[in-house]
């Protein structure tokens, strides 16, 4: 059993743990609960689902490890999309060719990387709270946003967009390849970048790290740029998927990736967690919400589930931090 | 209470501990310790940096709670579970070097704050609080305007207003955490009388302190630590300044002086009038290849500023840096690294090292540079340069992956300077090498230190403790209020003579 643990600990890393035996548990209770359960509808559902939540949630878990918080991420996604929007609008709106898209998304990227550019000069040189500068901005997008679209929604895009939020390649649907696509980028740029590896550094002590020669500001700016423009490309799949953008899209997902955040290890005062563990913790939520779903039960029920696993999951992180403590 | 006891044989303690014991993460810091102190003495607590001094006085005050089986015993009474409210119900008061005052307040509110803090509300009464403050420093001896903040006061009247505070709260012991360390001769002078002062009321003083001279004029008995286990009590009358360095050390003084000549050596560093307001001002001196230059002085007298700027944290307002000729003007810590020069922050816990991450984190973290391959970092390069320097300055680890804050002062301080050497500098800066390293360490840093400076490297060597200049530098500069206030040659005179101009 001992051998066995190291030899995990190994390969995956000893902060997988918890992670798989959550998705081992959702696996068995619902695959024992529900006959539909391991059917490709299911699975299908979680593909097409994981995407937005997954991709946001990356947008979160950068600011965390610095020891911030990207509050902004829902607001700069569909700020984002707006954009977007807008350049095919003004291209044809229906009709709009691919080189439309192509602007429009260099255009998105550019906004939701702008919209970090701000964030991170202030946190950077004001040394101001990242909640209040992130909550500042997540304001100021929304009114933005409002007051341009009117509260409404723009919809009307060319059908080759689609695909994006609804294809599949090979078998795999084309959102999910991004995120994937997403969450591997950020797993070598956090083990392996010298942007990385200070953006870890900054996050347990920022002093230490300045005393050292690191350009913790650069760090920061940096930091909070790309969070900015990781939750662009999620607002460019909630454009495809939705066929429209409203400022307030997915608003509710705001809290949950913090939450992810935490399921997959991150240490909410930033210094310590790896990128995989947290895409599998998003697994196991989205797995509980479809599968709960499956049973009959009412969606708002599922998000309560949610709130108590991560309960459950603190307490069972302090119990088994006990248990190693004692048997050392 | 009888305020006249003097301490004899009959006199019963004001306190007394026994069987302490207390580890901190595998490492024992107190081993069966005993402490006793009679009613109105003056007493000393003597022991190097590290020796558990400041464990045991935060035992005393119920910070710490020692292992099972400690006893002690306050005034007659067994206190079975000591707390800071308990501790300070009795009487039992400390002065901490950093006098943990409030420097916006007023002098009187300062004073007075134990009466002011509680849990319910009430109003403040200001005529009450004057008059307590005013009758505080009147046992003293001692007028201050009460109204003014206390950050008008210099250092040795702040002391002042926290002894003052400290017999508000009815003391019957006073703790005094290195009272001398940063105060002139007269100042300590007038300290002492203070305390001859306190003493005679009844209440007991003890010192804690490295540095005795002053203090054993008017101690009745030392007590002395070494590494974490008690040396024995012993009568100050009769003892010598070197026996009490023999008992706190464990070794007869056989330390030589290092200093060689250097002057023949190429200069790496020049430093030409160079000021920072409000912190130095006009400093020059020349750094050779190979030399160890020691810098020492109280504090506030500018050392680590100087420091600072030489790493480019800091930018000069007048004068000129030269570096192996050429002129120098750093905007960032990050030009003078890749220009050469490195610093070792005397604040190893918050700045010198990132406690949390691990040991090969800190120890790559300012030459990230030479681990990469391509544009990321390469693992198996990251490894051999690690390793390579664990070996070579002897640091004992488990694994490289373990927290840095797992390994002792000593291996720390090791891996820290191995940060710096890993960037491969010409002119390292040591501010307070020796800081939380124990006592059996510091002779291993200083080996490496010697060892460095034999290959070539530059060296600033930053210290308050005197010894330790003079012993391990090539020449010692003496700082003072910012200014250079002479240089000596180790060869040429000797630690008292260095060590009384210091502490004039």
């Amino acid at each position: 059993m001992n051998a066995l643990a190291t030899r995990f600990n190994a390969i995956f890393g000893a902060d997988m743990a918890g992670p798989f035996a959550a998705l081992a548990a959702v696996l068995i209770v619902f695959g024992l609960a529900s006959p539909q359960f391991f059917t490709a509808a299911t699975f299908g559902s979680v593909a097409f689902q994981l995407p937005e939540l997954g991709i946001l949630t990356l947008a979160m878990l950068l600011p965390i490890l610095t020891g911030g918080l990207n509050l902004a991420i829902t607001f700069t996604a569909n700020m984002a999309g707006l954009t977007l929007a807008w350049v095919l609008q003004a291209n044809g709106g229906a009709d709009a060719g691919p080189g439309a898209f192509l602007l429009g998304s260099l255009l998105a990227l550019g906004v939701g990387a702008a919209s970090g550019l701000v964030m991170g000069l202030v946190i950077a040189f004001t040394r101001a709270h990242p909640i209040l500068v992130s909550l500042s901005m997540m304001i100021f997008l929304r009114g933005l946003g409002e007051f341009l679209t009117r509260g409404g929604d723009i919809s009307g895009f060319p059908g080759f967009i689609a695909p994006i939020g609804h294809g599949s390649l090979l078998g795999i649907p084309v959102p999910l390849l991004i995120l994937i696509a997403c969450v591997l980028a950020c797993h070598v740029l956090l083990s392996r970048s010298k942007l990385g590896f200070s953006t870890y550094m900054i996050g347990s002590n920022i002093e230490s790290a300045r005393y050292s020669g690191i350009n913790t500001r650069k760090v920061l700016v940096l930091v909070y740029m790309l969070s900015g423009a990781i939750a662009a490309v999620a607002g460019i799949i909630m454009l495809a998927r939705f066929n429209s953008v409203r400022i307030g899209h997915g608003e509710s997902y705001l809290l949950i990736t913090v939450l992810a955040c935490f399921l997959g290890g991150i240490n909410p005062f930033g210094g310590f967690g790896r990128v995989l563990p947290v895409f599998v913790a998003l697994v196991v939520l989205q797995l509980l919400s479809s599968g709960l779903n499956l049973l009959g039960a009412n969606q708002h029920l599922a998000t309560a589930v949610w709130g108590i696993l991560l309960i459950v999951v603190m307490v069972l992180r302090w119990a088994s931090a006990k248990f190693i403590k004692l048997t050392k | 209470m009888d305020m006249t006891t003097a301490p004899g044989e009959d006199a019963r303690p004001i306190l007394s501990l026994r069987n302490i014991n207390m580890t901190f993460g595998g490492v024992r810091a107190l081993k069966n310790v005993s402490f006793e102190v009679m009613p109105g003495e003056v007493h000393c607590l003597a022991g190097e940096n590290g020796s558990g001094k400041s464990t045991l006085i935060k035992v005393i005050t119920g910070v710490y709670r020692p292992a099972a089986g400690a006893e002690i015993v306050f005034d007659g009474a067994a206190v079975s579970s000591m707390t800071p409210g308990i501790a300070q119900s009795l009487g039992i008061q400390v002065i901490w070097q950093d006098l943990a005052l409030f420097p916006e307040m007023t002098v009187a509110e300062n004073i007075a704050f134990q009466t002011l803090s509680g849990a319910r509300p009430r109003f403040v009464r200001y005529p009450a609080i004057r008059k307590i403050a005013e009758d505080a420093l009147a046992r003293l001896g001692v007028t201050l305007d009460v109204d003014r903040p206390l950050k008008d006061f210099a250092i040795a009247q702040r002391q002042i207003v926290a002894i003052a505070r400290a017999l508000v709260g009815e003391a019957r012991i006073v703790f005094m955490d290195e009272p001398t360390a940063s105060l002139t001769q007269s100042e300590t002078d007038h300290l002492l009388a203070i305390v001859h002062t306190l003493s005679a009321s009844g209440v007991a003083v003890v010192f804690v302190s490295h540095r005795l001279a002053e203090v054993l004029e008017i101690s009745s008995r030392l007590t002395v630590l070494r590494d974490g286990a008690l040396v024995g009590v012993y009568p100050v009358e009769g003892m010598t300044q070197s026996r009490i360095t023999e008992l706190m050390t464990g070794r007869t003084f056989d330390q030589s002086v290092r200093a060689h000549d250097i002057s023949r050596n190429p200069v790496v560093l020049s430093v030409q009038g160079l000021s920072r307001p409000g912190e130095f001002r006009d400093i020059s001196f020349e750094l050779r290849r190979g030399e160890t230059l020691g810098i020492t002085g109280l504090l506030g007298s500018g050392r680590t500023e100087l420091a600072l700027t030489l790493f480019g944290m800091r930018q000069p307002a007048a004068g000129t840096i030269t570096l192996e000729g050429k002129a120098v003007r750093f905007a960032s810590n990050r030009q003078a690294i890749a220009a050469g020069v490195a610093y070792l922050s005397e604040d190893r816990l918050a700045l010198g090292l990132n406690q949390p991450q691990s040991i090969a984190d800190n120890l790559v973290m300012a030459s990230l540079n030479r681990i990469l391959s391509g544009r990321l970092i390469s693992p198996t390069k990251k490894r051999a340069l690690v390793s390579r320097w664990i070996a070579d300055l002897g640091v004992k680890i488990g694994q490289q992956e373990d927290a840095i804050s797992t390994l002792s002062g000593g291996n720390q301080q090791r891996v820290a300077i191995a940060k710096w050497l890993a960037t491969d500098p010409k002119v390292l800066i040591l501010d307070s090498p020796t800081v939380g390293v124990d006592v059996g360490a510091r002779a291993g840093i200083f080996e490496i230190v010697a060892r460095l400076a034999e290959a070539g490297l530059a060296i600033i060597l930053i210290s308050d403790e005197v010894p330790e200049v003079y012993f391990n530098a090539d020449r010692v500069l003496h700082m003072e209020k910012g200014r250079m206030a002479g240089w000596h040659d180790p060869r040429a005179t000797t630690l008292k003579d260095i060590e009384a101009a210091v502490y004039a």
